[in-house]
């Protein structure tokens, strides 16, 4: 058994945490007022190459595999989710799709430009009547000679504003159920698909979701995702990869909760005496550091596993339930460590602590990774 | 155009350094980082290279553990690295230090050698001077900018109170202030190649250096004693009424000390 983290890996960790730290982080409350990421400041972000991290080399990935982008993913979570989410669209969903099934003429025509960042990804699932139930969407796809016509919407799609493809999910027949199910890729530019309007969330700001409308949308045969009929598979081998890095994102914010709660509880005096002396304090910072420490462990347990060609979606279930959990524990204890103060804007516990609500619900919510951990458990032998 | 950097692994800037009995620092317990000043001269050497082509080798004397700090300046662009590493070296000071470093950039073909103006642990800031009296080439200290073309350089130096601009033939020893450039992180893609990217080790039996000519016992200082830097008093608090009150004050603090 060996825990050390590879070189690159550190490398790579260190660098992004240099740029996080002198480039993002004097940014966040401009990001979270004018709810955007400066366009330049995107640029270089895709410049250092943190749209490339996960995908292989040979189209132009930084190569570092699952564990590398996780402990890239913790140091953006460690600054805003924001960013986390931004990567983690483009990278874990849209294109890990695409790497994990398309064809080689596919990867090639969009790894490429996905890796630089010329093209921002986005991955369309979710429609208004099917959001834990995914297999029962209702898009459709009709096949008419070399192409197939997409009809049909996607709600709260991430990146959705921006993107420069989707990576879609539609039903190709609608008796097979899941086994229905197809991937494609789709090009902003294609006729019949429309951008709806930019939801106002509760957090995430400067990362913007929307709808996305399909109308006799006409997508060449050859943009499929693997093969007709394998799209649900696709998406849930692509989920697998995307909830591990998220728990690596939660790892990052509940980290700098956690700082950020041990800074305070030194400073703030009451009854003559840093509130850090007392034990009711001592435990909140105790328990947070127990939470992140788990956390971290097995998310890069899991990357480790992906890393070295094993299977991980029971891993990945156990890593989202976990992290995400263990995140909305630590930053609830961050604003009553904080007390009055965590509850105002001009401090970033406050936006963490709104940021932090929604990973216990997409890419899966507790309750469906509940349910597929339980499964796993009562599986017949 | 060959460019070597000279670069030194030092303790991270930010942490808490303790000295052992001998007064020497105690590294072992100390993340280690590139030296921050030479983050200034790989800086650049890696303009100069993307200007005129050539290539930028980068040459450290350290303990094994400084191939970490290699391989980020490799990720940041260098071409190449040499380490001189031997266990003989440690507790080396600054002359031992020229020793070998100009024993090394004599197999190193260079046009140029380009260092830092100092280091943050020592800060002797004595290596460039002694590498140009050991090379027996010219030294340009505190470059802001430099301008090449084919046979010399042209170095606007720091001074007091502005700048001069100072031209010298090739080969020669710069040193880069800090400031003179915005150091660029290494790239992902750089982290990548730089592992490709070949570290050569030398050792002082390659270099034929004598081993007792280093090391502590070859060195030509000796710390006597260290005294920890008296605690920062709390400085003076003004209270003014207004911002332009404000501004008064700071404005008078800045000038009475010439800042202004
Ligand atoms: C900010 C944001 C970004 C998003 N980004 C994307 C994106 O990029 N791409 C995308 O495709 N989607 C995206 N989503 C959608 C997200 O994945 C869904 O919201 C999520 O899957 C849950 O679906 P739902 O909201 O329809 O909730 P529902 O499925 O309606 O669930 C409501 C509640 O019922 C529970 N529940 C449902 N079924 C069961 C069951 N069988 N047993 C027990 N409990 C159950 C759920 O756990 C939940 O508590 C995003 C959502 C948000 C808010």
């Amino acid at each position: 058994m060996d825990f050390s983290v590879p070189d690159d890996v550190k490398l790579l960790q260190s660098t992004v945490r240099e740029f996080v730290r002198d480039r993002l982080a004097p940014l966040t409350m401009q990001v979270e007022h004018d709810d955007a990421v400066p366009s330049e400041v995107l640029q270089e972000m895709k410049d250092l190459g943190l749209f490339a991290i996960p995908f292989a080399e040979e189209y132009g990935g930084g190569g570092f595999g699952e564990l590398g982008y996780c402990v890239a993913m913790e140091e953006l979570g460690a600054v805003n989710a924001a960013y986390s989410n931004i990567i983690g669209g483009h990278c874990s969903l849209s294109g890990a799709a695409i790497a994990l099934a398309g064809s080689d003429h596919l990867k090639q025509r969009y790894l490429p430009a996905m890796a630089t960042g010329e093209k921002l990804g986005a991955f369309a699932l979710t429609e208004p009547n099917a959001g834990s139930d995914a297999a029962h969407i209702q898009t459709t796809a009709r096949r008419d000679g070399d192409h197939y016509v997409l009809n049909g919407s996607k709600l709260w799609v991430s990146n959705g504003p921006m993107a420069d493809l989707y990576t879609v999910f539609a039903v190709t027949d609608k008796e097979q159920g899941s086994k229905g199910v197809t991937a494609f890729v789709v090009d902003r530019d294609t006729p019949g698909l429309t951008i709806g309007k930019v939801d106002e969330k509760m957090g995430l700001r400067g990362s913007k979701t929307s709808e996305i409308f399909f109308d006799e949308c006409c997508v060449p045969a050859e943009n499929v995702i693997g093969e007709e009929g394998r799209g649900f598979r696709v998406a849930m081998q692509t989920l697998d990869g995307g909830r591990i890095a998220l728990g690596a994102s939660c790892v990052g914010q509940a980290q700098t909760a956690l700082t950020m709660s041990i800074q305070w509880s030194r400073q703030r005096v009451q009854f003559g005496r840093p509130i850090a002396s007392n034990q009711a304090i001592q435990w909140m910072l105790a328990d947070s550091e127990v939470d992140v420490h788990a956390g971290r462990w097995m998310t890069y347990h899991a990357a480790w596993k992906i890393d070295s060609g094993q299977r991980a979606s029971h891993e990945a279930a156990v890593v989202k339930v976990y992290c995400s959990e263990m995140l909305n524990r630590v930053v609830d204890r961050a604003v009553q460590v904080h007390g009055g103060m965590g509850y105002m804007k001009e401090f970033d516990i406050e936006r963490m602590y709104r940021d932090a609500r929604i990973v216990r619900i997409y890419e899966g919510t507790s309750e469906i990774q509940r349910m597929i951990i339980a499964d796993d458990l009562l599986r017949d032998e | 155009m060959n460019i070597v950097v000279c670069v030194k692994q030092v303790p991270d800037t930010t942490a808490r350094k303790e000295l052992g009995p001998d007064f020497r620092l105690n590294r072992a317990a100390l993340e280690s980082v590139v030296n921050p000043f030479d983050e200034y001269a790989i800086e650049e050497a890696l303009r100069l290279k993307e200007a005129n082509g050539g290539e930028v080798v980068v040459l450290v004397m350290g303990p094994p553990s400084a191939e970490d700090i290699i391989r980020k300046t490799l990720a940041m662009g260098a071409d190449r690295a040499v380490h001189v590493t031997d266990p003989a070296l440690a507790g080396t000071d600054w002359s031992g230090t020229c020793a070998v470093l100009s024993t090394a950039l004599r197999r190193i073909p260079h046009d140029l050698v380009l260092t830092g103006t100092e280091s943050t642990d020592a800060r002797s800031g004595l290596v460039p001077g002694g590498l140009s009296e050991a090379l027996g080439i010219p030294l340009v200290t505190y470059a802001v900018k430099l301008e090449l073309d084919a046979e010399s350089i042209k170095v606007h130096r720091q001074v007091p109170g502005g700048y001069q601009e100072v031209q010298t033939p090739l080969p020669a020893v710069v040193s880069v202030v800090k400031g003179a450039n915005e150091p660029r992180y290494p790239s992902l893609k750089g982290i990548m190649s730089a592992k490709r990217k070949e570290i050569q080790k030398l050792t002082l039996a390659d270099l034929d250096i004598d081993p007792a000519s280093v090391g502590l016992h070859g060195a030509r200082t000796v710390v006597t004693a260290s005294q920890a830097r008296a605690e920062k008093s709390s400085g003076e608090v003004a209270r003014p009424e207004t911002p332009e009150e404000a501004a008064v004050i700071i404005a008078d603090f800045l000038q009475a000390r010439k800042y202004i």
